[in-house]
C-alpha cells in the first residue's frame, strides 16, 4: 500500500496543472456553480490553493485526513465552508466543491494505469476514500458554521424581544412576550433595570398579556425581576394576567402577594399615574 | 486603619460607601453607625452604595442587618443608588432586603426619609414602597 499511495501523490506532482483546469472547468460548467455568489477568479484561486495542498498532505503517505499532515487542508477547507454558509450557499453546492475533484482525479488514475487493473482498483479506493472523507469534514463545519448564524440569530431575538418603552415621567413599561427561561429572563433585568437609572423611574409595569403559559419557574423568574427592581427603588406592577393564568398562579400555589397585580395594563398606569402624582382627566366639550 | 465616613445632615446620618467592602470594614461600619445613631439621636440613616460594584452575601446580609438596627433605634433606613448588577446578584443570592427601603439616588432618598419622618415614625416603612 505505501507504493500504491505514493504513486498518486507522485502522478497529482507531475500532471497538477491539467488537474487543475479540468477541475475548475468542471466546476464552472456544473449546476451547482454560483456565479451570483462568487467570481469565477475567487473560485480558480481556492480551487488551486486547496489542490496544491492535497497534494503536499498526500506525498507525506498517510490517508488518513485528522493525522497531523492534513492539518492544512482541513484549516483550509474549514475557511472555505464557513464563508460558504456565510455567503448562502447550499449545503450540496459547498460539498460538491470537494466531490467534484473525484472525476478529473478518476480520470488522471485510468490514463496513468488505465492496463495495470489491480494497481487501477487500489488507488482508486484510497482516492475516493480522502475525497468522501475531505467530503465530510467539508459538510460538518459547513453545519457548525450554520449553527452559529443560528445562535446569533437566536441572541439578537433575545434583544429584540424585551423591549423597556417609557409610558409616562418616571413611568417604565415592559410588555413581555414569549415564554420566559432564565437567560431571558437575565437580558430583561437586566435591561429594565439599565433603564431605570438612565429614566430615573420610579414605577415599572411588566405586562405579561404575551407570555402563553406561567408555571413555578416564570412565576419565580418574574419575582425576581420585582425584586431586583425594588432593590434599585422602583416598584413594579404585574399587568396582563389573563383569566386562566389567575387560575394557574393560584392553583401552583405561587405567592404573588407582596407584588401589585393588575388585569390590564391600562389598570397598571393609572395606578402608576397615581402613585407618581399625576392624573389624567378627561376634556370638557364646549 | 480603614473606615466608612458618617456623615451628620440635620437630623439625618449619610453614609456612603466608597470603596469596596470586605468583612470587617463591614463590621466596623456596623458598630460605628449605631454608636452614631444614639450619640446624634438620628432619625433617618441613608447608605449611598452607588460606588459599590461588588457584593457577596455577608455584605448583602450586613445591609439588611444595618436596616434592621437602625429600626430597633427608632431610625429610617433607605439604601440608595443601587447598581443594576449588584442588583441582580443580589437577588440571585436569594437577598432581596426585604425590610430595607430602597431609592435610585440620594435625592430620592432624602424625600423618602423626610416623608417618613413627616408621617412622624408612626408608619415604619416596611414594606419598602417609595410612595405613600
Amino acid at each position: 500500500m505505501a507504493i500504491a499511495r505514493s504513486r498518486i501523490a507522485e502522478l497529482l506532482e507531475k500532471h497538477e496543472p491539467s488537474v487543475l483546469s479540468e477541475w475548475i472547468k468542471l466546476q464552472l460548467n456544473a449546476k451547482t456553480f454560483r456565479g451570483d455568489l462568487q467570481s469565477e477568479t475567487d473560485l480558480r484561486e481556492e480551487s488551486r490553493r486547496f489542490l496544491a495542498l492535497t497534494r503536499q498532505a498526500w506525498s507525506s503517505g498517510t490517508t488518513d485526513v485528522q493525522a497531523p499532515a492534513w492539518t492544512p487542508v482541513r484549516e483550509f477547507l474549514t475557511g472555505i465552508s464557513s464563508s460558504r454558509a456565510r455567503l448562502g450557499f447550499s449545503p450540496g453546492e459547498t460539498a460538491t466543491f470537494v466531490l467534484s475533484l473525484k472525476q478529473p482525479f478518476f480520470t488522471l488514475l485510468r490514463q496513468e494505469l488505465g492496463k495495470d487493473t489491480e494497481a487501477l482498483a487500489d488507488e482508486l479506493w484510497a482516492a475516493t476514500q480522502v475525497i468522501d472523507a475531505l467530503g465530510l469534514f467539508t459538510m460538518e463545519t459547513y453545519q457548525k458554521g450554520r449553527e452559529q448564524v443560528i445562535l446569533r440569530q437566536q441572541q439578537d431575538m433575545l434583544e429584540l424581544s424585551t423591549p423597556v418603552v417609557t409610558l409616562w415621567d418616571g413611568v417604565l413599561a415592559l410588555p413581555l412576550i414569549g415564554t420566559l427561561d432564565s437567560a431571558r429572563t437575565q437580558v430583561v433585568m437586566e435591561s429594565l433595570l439599565e433603564k431605570i437609572v438612565e429614566t430615573g423611574a420610579s414605577i415599572a409595569i411588566i405586562d405579561i398579556t404575551g407570555v402563553p403559559t406561567v408555571d413555578t419557574l416564570v412565576a419565580q423568574h418574574l419575582l425576581k425581576t420585582v425584586a431586583a427592581a425594588r432593590l434599585m427603588g422602583a416598584d413594579c406592577i404585574i399587568s396582563g394576567i389573563r383569566p386562566q393564568i389567575a387560575q394557574t398562579i393560584v392553583h401552583l400555589g405561587v405567592d404573588l402577594a407582596d407584588v401589585t397585580t393588575k388585569a390590564t395594563l391600562a389598570d397598571a398606569f393609572v395606578i402608576a399615574l397615581a402613585r407618581t402624582g399625576s392624573s389624567l382627566a378627561r376634556a370638557k366639550k364646549a | 486603619m480603614e473606615r466608612i465616613p458618617i456623615l451628620k445632615m440635620g437630623e439625618f446620618l449619610l453614609v456612603t460607601i466608597q470603596v469596596d467592602m470586605h468583612d470587617r470594614l463591614a463590621t466596623t461600619l456596623q458598630d460605628d453607625l449605631t454608636e452614631r445613631i444614639v450619640k446624634a439621636r438620628a432619625h433617618g440613616v441613608l447608605i449611598d452604595i452607588s460606588s459599590l460594584e461588588v457584593v457577596d452575601s455577608f455584605i448583602g446580609r450586613m445591609l439588611g442587618n444595618i436596616a434592621a438596627m437602625s429600626r430597633v433605634l427608632d431610625a429610617q433606613t433607605v439604601v440608595v443608588g443601587m447598581r443594576p448588577a449588584v442588583a441582580i446578584t443580589l437577588v440571585e443570592l436569594g437577598l432581596s432586603l426585604p425590610g430595607v427601603r430602597t431609592a435610585l439616588n440620594v435625592e430620592r432618598g432624602m424625600d423618602l426619609l423626610r416623608a417618613a419622618l413627616r408621617n412622624g415614625g408612626a408608619e415604619n416603612g416596611m414594606d419598602g414602597s417609595p410612595q405613600d
